[in-house]
C-alpha cells in the first residue's frame, strides 16, 4: 500500500517533500513509509534526502494524564463544593496524585489549604492535559508549555527522521520482482524479465570450491616423471624399500668402515636381518675389487667382511636399485640406457626443518660409451633448465662411489645467492667393472631431493609442513598447479 | 663432510701474496678510515676471493666466526658486540677422502700448488743405517685384540703456538675421521727425548699395567683408569674398544715407561710441548692401510717444521714371527694413465704437457711417456699425502679440477619438449575435472547464426573465419567461442540428470591482422553448471579455484598483480549477473548467468551459469 502510494505519486510528481507530512496525508503508518522508502532506495528506484526535527513524546506518565487528566484536576474534581477535611481528600485518592496534585493545584492557587480543604475558584482549566494530548497528536505546542512539561518529565525529545523523496535511476511506476537467483520456475513462467536482482559483491571472494586436491610433492614429482620421459630416460622399478648392504653400499665400491654405513646414519633391520641370495660370482669380484683393487685400481687394502654386506636395511638411496640395474644391464651384450627414478629413501637422521627421517630422491643416469664430463655437464643444464635453472656452476666434491664428482649449485634470484641442488658424478669403474660392464662404457649420475626444490618452489621452510601427517589439509588445497617442465 | 677450523690470519698470511696484501689494506684501512664499511668491504672482498678459490678446488668456506663466537654458541650465550681484535677462524669443509687437508698446513699448501705458488714437495725417508734406526718389537699377544703397530719420528721440529695446536688439532681431525672413533687406528705422539728405545708393542692383562696418564698427577692401574675414566666426558667414548678384552694394547720403552695405553691416553712422561724437538710418533691399529695413511699424513704434513724440511726419520717395526718392516713409506705411488682416458673421460681435448701442468698444480708429479705402441701415456706419481688416488679415474678427476668444472664444454644429449601451451592445458584440464566438471569436446566449426545471433552477439565482422564453401549450414565459420558447442551439449542432453558440470579447454579462432594468414587460435577454457538453480555462485567459486591453481592472487579493483572482478554487460549473459575476469589488468574471460534467451534459443529449459577465458596469459612469465 504504501510502496504503490509513493511510487504512484511520484509518477505524476517531482518530489515528496517530507515522508512524514505524505503519511499523515494519506493516514499511513510513518514507520512503514520509511521502511519502504528505504527498500525502494536500495534498489535506486528513488533517490531519497534525510529529513531530521527534533519532536516530543510522553513519557509514561505523561500518557497516563493525557487520558485521566492532570494530578491537579484530579484533586481539583475530587473536593466536592462544600469542601473536604485532607484525610477525607487523601483517601479518596492515589496517594502520588494526592502529592502531586496537592502541591501543583496550590502553584495554581486553585484551592484553600487550611486543615479543611476547599475550592478557591470554581472552574479550573486542565492545561497540561490539553497540551499533552496536543503533543500526542503531532501538533507543535507552546514553547512555555514545553518547558512545565519538561520540568515535570511528562514529556521528552526525540529526533524524528524522514525523508523527501525523488525518482531514482532505476525508477518504474511498479517494482520488478525481487530475486537471488534465477530458478527453472522463473524459465518456465517465463517471469524472468520482471526479476530483480540484487547487486552482487564481486569485491569479496566465491564460496570455497569442492573437489579434490593432488599433494604438492606428487604434483611436482608427476612433473619431474614427464621432465625425465621427454630426456628419454626408462623408469626404473624403485618399489623395494629393503635392501642390502650389499646393494646399496659395496656394490658401489663404498668401503665397509665408511661413515654412511654406521648405525647412525642408516636404518639396519632386525627382521629381515640378512639378505639370503646374491650373485655369487659378482660378490667375488666386488670382494675382490674393495680388498686388492682391480682394473688399474688399487683397491681399499682392508678385510671386506661378506656379514657386513649381507646385513638388511632400508635403503638409503635409490642407488641401490641403480646398481642391480647397471648389474643386469650388464649381463647382456651392451646397450645403451637412460634410467631415472623419483623414490622413497631413509635416513637414520634427527627430524628438524631440515631434515626427515624419510625423503624422496631423485636420480637420473645415463650409461653409454664414450660419455665424457661435457655430456654430463651438457644433461645437467638441460635438466635443470626445465625446473627453471638455468645458471649453474659446479664444485668438486667427494663421494664414494663417483669420481669425478660435481656439486651442483643454482644461482637463486630470491636469495641472491648460489645454491646447492643436488650431486652428480661419474660411476667409479670399480663399481662398473666388476659388474662386467665393458671398459670403454661410461655412467653419468645425478641426484637431488624432491623436497628440496619443492620447498624452494612454494616457499616453504619447514620439511614438516610439506610432507608427513603435520601437513597443513589447507595447505595441499590451496596449492597450485606445479609447472615445472613447462616453458 | 670435515669441517677444518683455521685462524683467517694465519691462512691468509701462508696462502701469500694476494690474501696477505688484502689483508695488509685491510688492516691498513682499518687504522685509517673512521667509517667501517670500508673495512668490511675489503674484509668482504678477500674472503670472497678466498670462497671462489675454495670453491675451484672443492672445498667450502663454510662458517666464519671467532674463539669466543664457538665458545658462546656452546655455552648459549647471548650475542656479543665483535671484538675487531678477536681473531677470526674459517670452518672449512674438505672432501672425506682428503685426509691431507685436515689441518692449516695441508690445506694451505694444497691451495699454494693449486695457485701454482709453490711446487708440489719431495717427502723423503731419511737414510740411516738399520742398526741405528728406531726398532719397535710387537708381541704376539698384540694380535688379540689391536694387531698392527706403525711409529716415525720428526727430527728437530721447530714449534710456535700455532703450529703446535695444529698438530693437536690434526690428530684429533684424524681420530674422529679415517680412525673411526680410535677404532681403526690410534695416534701417540711423544717427546722423544724423554725416552729410549727400542721399544716394545704388548698386550697385557690390565692390572699388570701401571703408569701416571696425561694430565693426571698419580700413577693408575689400567683396569682402575678404565673405571675413572667412565666419569670422562672425551674419553668415556673411546673405552668401550678394549673394555672387555682380557688384555690391553699397551707401548714401552726400553726403561719399560708407558708411551700409551691405546686407544685411550698416552702416558705423562712423555708428553710433548712447545718445547719438544724430536717426535715420535706410533699408530696402533687393526687396519693395517689406515695405520699407513694416517702416520703419512702426519709426518708429511708436520715435517714442514723439520730441521731437514720435508724429511722423516724411519722406524723399524719387528713382529714375532721375525718379518720387519721399515715405516714410514714414502715413495710415491706410479700411476700410467692414458692421456687419451683422461682426455676422453673429461670431453677436452689436451695436450700431454697441458695435462702434467694441471696435475702439478693437484700436488701430483707427472710427465709423459709415450710407449713403443704410440701411446701417450702420463706417469704420475701420487705423493704419500695423496691416499685417496685409488684409479686412473681420480687423476682424471684432478686433471679436471684444474681444468675447472666450469671451464668443460657442455655437450647436449638428444632430449625432446613437449609445447608448453598443450602441457599447461592438461595441467588444468586435470584440476577443473578434480572440481568435478566433466570434460566434453565440441566441433570447431558450428553455424553463423549459433556464434552469434542465437547467443544474443551481433556480428561486427571483425572476428569470425568465415568459411567459403560450406557443405551445410553446421559449417559456416570457425567459432569464436567455446560457448555454441558448450550449450549445444545442453541442449541435446537434456534427459541428463541435474546438474550438469561440464567443462571444455580448447582453441578458437579470431580474425587477426598481424598473421601472416589473417587469423590466429587462442586457447580457451569453458564451464557450465546447469540445474535448478543457476548455480552463478558455484561458477564463481570455480573462477576462483582456477585463479588460485595457476597462483594468482585475488587483489583490490585496479591492483594489477592478481585478478579481480567486474560488472560486465554482455549480451549472452543476464544483465547484473555477469562479471569480467582482469587478470594483469588485462580482461580474459567473462562470466554470469547465462540469458535465458539464449538458453530458449538453444532449446534449454534450465538455467544455466558459463564462465569462458583465455588461459594463454597464464603462461606468461611473470
Amino acid at each position: 500500500m504504501e510502496e504503490e502510494a509513493i511510487l504512484s505519486y511520484l509518477e505524476s510528481h517531482e518530489e515528496i517533500a517530507d515522508s512524514g507530512q505524505f503519511a499523515a496525508e494519506r493516514g499511513l503508518d510513518h514507520d512503514k513509509v520509511v521502511n519502504v522508502i528505504k527498500s525502494l532506495h536500495g534498489y535506486r528506484y528513488i533517490d531519497v534526502q534525510d529529513i531530521k526535527r527534533e519532536t516530543w513524546v510522553l513519557t509514561e506518565e505523561g500518557h497516563t494524564y493525557a487520558v485521566a487528566g492532570s494530578p491537579e484536576m484530579q484533586l481539583f474534581l475530587a473536593i466536592p463544593p462544600e469542601g473536604i477535611s485532607r484525610e477525607e481528600l487523601q483517601k479518596k485518592l492515589d496517594p502520588a496524585i494526592f502529592k502531586i496534585g496537592s502541591s501543583q493545584a496550590a502553584k495554581n492557587k486553585w484551592l484553600d489549604m487550611g486543615k479543611q480543604i476547599s475550592r478557591k475558584v470554581q472552574h479550573a482549566e486542565d492545561r497540561v492535559k490539553n497540551v499533552l494530548v496536543q503533543i500526542k497528536d503531532g501538533k507543535d505546542p507552546e514553547a512555555e508549555d514545553v518547558k512545565a512539561l519538561k520540568t515535570r518529565k511528562l514529556i521528552a525529545p526525540q529526533i524524528w527522521k524522514g525523508y523527501s523523496v525523488k525518482k531514482g535511476p532505476n525508477y518504474a511506476p511498479k517494482r520488478k520482482k525481487v530475486a537471488t537467483d534465477l530458478t527453472r520456475e522463473n524459465m518456465q513462467r517465463g517471469d524472468w524479465k520482471d526479476l530483480e536482482f540484487k547487486e552482487y559483491n564481486f569485491c569479496a571472494k566465491g564460496q570455497p570450491a569442492e573437489g579434490g586436491h593432488l599433494h604438492p610433492l606428487l604434483k611436482v614429482s608427476q612433473q619431474l616423471k614427464m621432465i625425465f620421459l621427454q630426456m628419454g630416460f626408462e623408469e626404473m622399478p624403485t618399489n623395494n624399500f629393503v635392501e642390502s648392504s650389499f646393494w646399496n653400499f659395496d656394490a658401489l665400491f663404498q668401503p665397509q668402515q665408511h661413515p654412511a654405513r654406521d648405525s647412525h646414519d642408516t636404518f639396519f633391520l632386525r627382521a629381515p636381518s640378512t639378505i639370503k641370495q646374491l650373485p655369487e660370482d659378482y660378490v667375488e669380484r666386488v670382494k675382490e675389487i674393495h680388498e686388492s683393487g682391480g682394473y688399474g685400481s688399487r683397491g681399499y687394502a682392508y678385510e671386506w667382511r661378506r656379514d657386513e654386506a649381507n646385513k638388511n636395511l632400508l635403503r638409503t638411496h635409490t642407488t641401490a636399485v641403480s646398481s642391480q640395474m647397471l648389474y643386469l644391464l650388464a649381463r647382456n651384450p651392451f646397450q645403451s640406457k637412460k634410467y631415472f627414478s623419483i623414490d622413497r629413501v631413509f635416513r637414520n637422521e634427527a627430524v628438524d626443518r631440515t631434515h626427515l627421517a624419510e625423503f624422496h630422491q631423485i636420480e637420473g643416469l645415463v650409461c653409454d660409451r664414450g660419455l665424457t664430463l661435457g655430456d654430463l655437464i651438457g644433461v645437467l643444464h638441460d635438466f635443470f633448465s626445465r625446473l627453471g635453472m638455468s645458471n649453474l656452476r659446479f664444485k668438486p666434491a667427494y663421494n664414494p662411489y663417483t669420481e669425478p664428482s660435481m656439486e651442483i649449485f643454482s644461482y637463486h634470484e630470491g636469495f641472491k645467492k648460489w645454491v646447492e641442488i643436488g650431486n652428480s658424478g661419474m660411476f667409479r669403474p670399480e663399481m662398473l667393472r666388476p659388474m662386467g660392464l665393458p671398459e670403454d662404457v661410461r655412467v653419468i649420475a645425478w641426484g637431488l631431493s624432491l623436497e628440496r626444490p619443492t620447498m624452494i618452489l612454494y616457499g616453504i621452510d619447514n620439511i614438516r609442513d610439506l610432507f608427513g601427517h603435520k601437513v597443513d589439509l589447507g595447505l595441499i588445497k590451496r596449492n597450485p598447479i606445479c609447472r615445472l617442465g613447462i616453458a | 663432510m670435515p669441517t677444518v677450523s683455521v685462524g683467517r690470519d694465519r691462512l691468509f698470511s701462508v696462502l701469500g701474496a694476494t690474501y696477505s696484501e688484502l689483508l695488509f689494506y685491510l688492516r691498513c684501512l682499518f687504522y685509517l678510515l673512521t667509517s667501517g664499511s670500508y673495512v668490511s668491504f675489503f674484509k668482504y672482498a678477500a674472503q670472497e676471493e678466498f670462497e671462489d678459490l675454495c670453491f675451484r678446488f672443492g672445498i667450502e668456506l663454510d662458517d666464519v666466526t671467532t674463539e669466543k663466537a664457538i665458545i658462546r654458541k656452546e655455552k648459549h650465550l647471548e650475542e656479543e658486540e665483535v671484538d675487531d681484535d678477536e681473531e677470526v677462524i674459517y670452518k672449512i669443509e674438505v672432501p672425506a677422502n682428503r685426509y691431507d687437508l685436515l689441518c692449516l698446513e695441508g690445506l694451505a699448501q694444497a691451495l699454494r700448488v693449486f695457485n701454482k705458488q709453490e711446487d708440489v714437495p719431495n717427502y723423503s725417508v731419511a737414510e740411516i743405517s738399520k742398526v741405528s734406526m728406531l726398532k719397535m718389537h710387537v708381541k704376539p699377544e698384540t694380535s688379540q685384540i689391536r694387531p698392527y703397530v706403525v711409529c716415525a719420528v720428526l727430527r728437530g721440529i721447530t714449534f710456535d703456538e700455532g703450529s703446535y695446536n695444529s698438530f693437536i688439532d690434526l690428530q684429533d681431525k684424524l681420530h674422529q675421521n679415517i680412525c673411526r672413533r680410535r677404532t681403526l687406528v690410534a695416534i701417540g705422539t711423544h717427546d722423544l727425548d724423554k725416552l729410549e728405545g727400542p721399544f716394545t708393542y704388548e698386550a697385557l692383562p690390565p692390572s699388570s699395567i701401571n703408569f701416571k696418564p696425561l694430565k693426571q698427577e698419580k700413577s693408575f692401574r689400567a683396569d682402575e683408569l678404565m673405571e675413572f675414566y667412565k666419569s670422562d666426558l672425551k674419553l668415556k667414548k673411546f673405552l668401550h674398544i678394549i673394555e672387555k678384552s682380557p688384555v690391553f694394547p699397551v707401548l714401552y720403552d726400553k726403561r719399560r715407561t708407558v708411551l700409551s695405553l691405546p686407544p685411550i691416553i698416552n702416558g705423562a712422561h712423555s708428553a710433548i710441548t712447545l718445547k719438544t724437538k724430536n717426535v715420535f710418533i706410533e699408530c696402533t691399529a687393526t687396519d693395517l692401510t689406515k695405520a699407513n695413511i694416517v702416520l703419512n699424513t702426519m709426518v708429511t704434513t708436520f715435517s714442514e717444521y723439520c730441521e731437514k724440511k720435508f724429511e722423516v726419520e724411519p722406524v723399524e717395526v719387528i713382529y714375532a714371527s721375525g718379518k720387519s718392516y721399515i715405516c714410514p713409506d714414502l715413495s710415491p705411488y706410479k700411476m700410467d694413465v692414458p692421456l687419451s682416458y683422461i682426455t676422453d673421460s673429461i670431453g677436452v681435448a689436451l695436450e700431454a704437457k697441458e695435462v702434467t701442468n694441471l696435475l702439478n698444480r693437484m700436488q701430483l708429479s707427472a710427465e709423459e711417456l709415450v710407449s713403443t705402441i704410440g701411446q701417450c701415456n702420463i706417469t704420475v706419481s701420487v705423493p704419500p699425502t695423496r691416499s685417496d688416488i685409488l684409479h686412473p679415474c681420480d687423476v682424471m678427476e684432478d686433471v679436471a679440477i684444474a681444468y675447472g668444472y666450469n671451464n668443460i664444454p657442455r655437450r647436449k644429449l638428444a632430449s625432446l619438449k613437449s609445447l608448453p601451451l598443450n602441457e599447461f592445458s592438461d595441467l588444468i584440464r586435470t584440476e577443473i575435472a578434480m572440481n568435478g566438471f566433466t570434460e566434453v569436446l565440441t566441433w570447431i566449426l558450428c553455424s553463423h547464426k549459433e556464434n552469434f545471433d542465437m547467443l544474443n552477439r551481433k556480428d561486427d565482422k571483425s572476428t569470425a573465419v568465415i568459411i567459403g564453401n560450406p557443405r551445410s549450414a553446421d559449417f559456416e565459420i570457425v567459432r569464436t567461442s567455446l560457448m555454441p558447442g558448450i550449450l549445444k551439449t545442453v541442449g541435446h542432453n537434456k534427459d541428463h540428470p541435474k546438474p550438469i558440470k561440464i567443462f571444455e579447454v580448447g582453441d578458437i579462432t579470431l580474425l587477426d591482422d598481424a598473421k601472416d594468414v589473417g587469423a590466429a587460435n587462442r586457447r580457451q577454457l569453458a564451464a557450465l553448471y546447469c540445474g535448478a538453480n543457476s548455480g552463478f555462485e558455484l561458477i564463481h567459486c570455480l573462477v576462483d579455484r582456477i585463479m588460485e591453481v595457476v597462483g594468482a592472487p585475488f587483489v583490490a579493483v585496479g591492483d594489477n598483480l592478481g585478478y579481480y572482478i567486474k560488472l560486465s554487460e554482455e549480451p549472452e549473459f543476464l544483465p547484473g549477473r555477469q562479471a569480467s575476469i582482469i587478470y594483469r589488468g588485462k580482461r580474459i574471460g567473462t562470466f554470469g548467468i547465462v540469458h535465458p534467451e539464449v538458453l530458449n534459443n538453444f532449446d534449454i529449459p534450465d538455467p544455466c551459469s558459463f564462465v569462458e577465458l583465455n588461459i594463454e596469459s597464464f603462461l606468461e612469465v611473470s
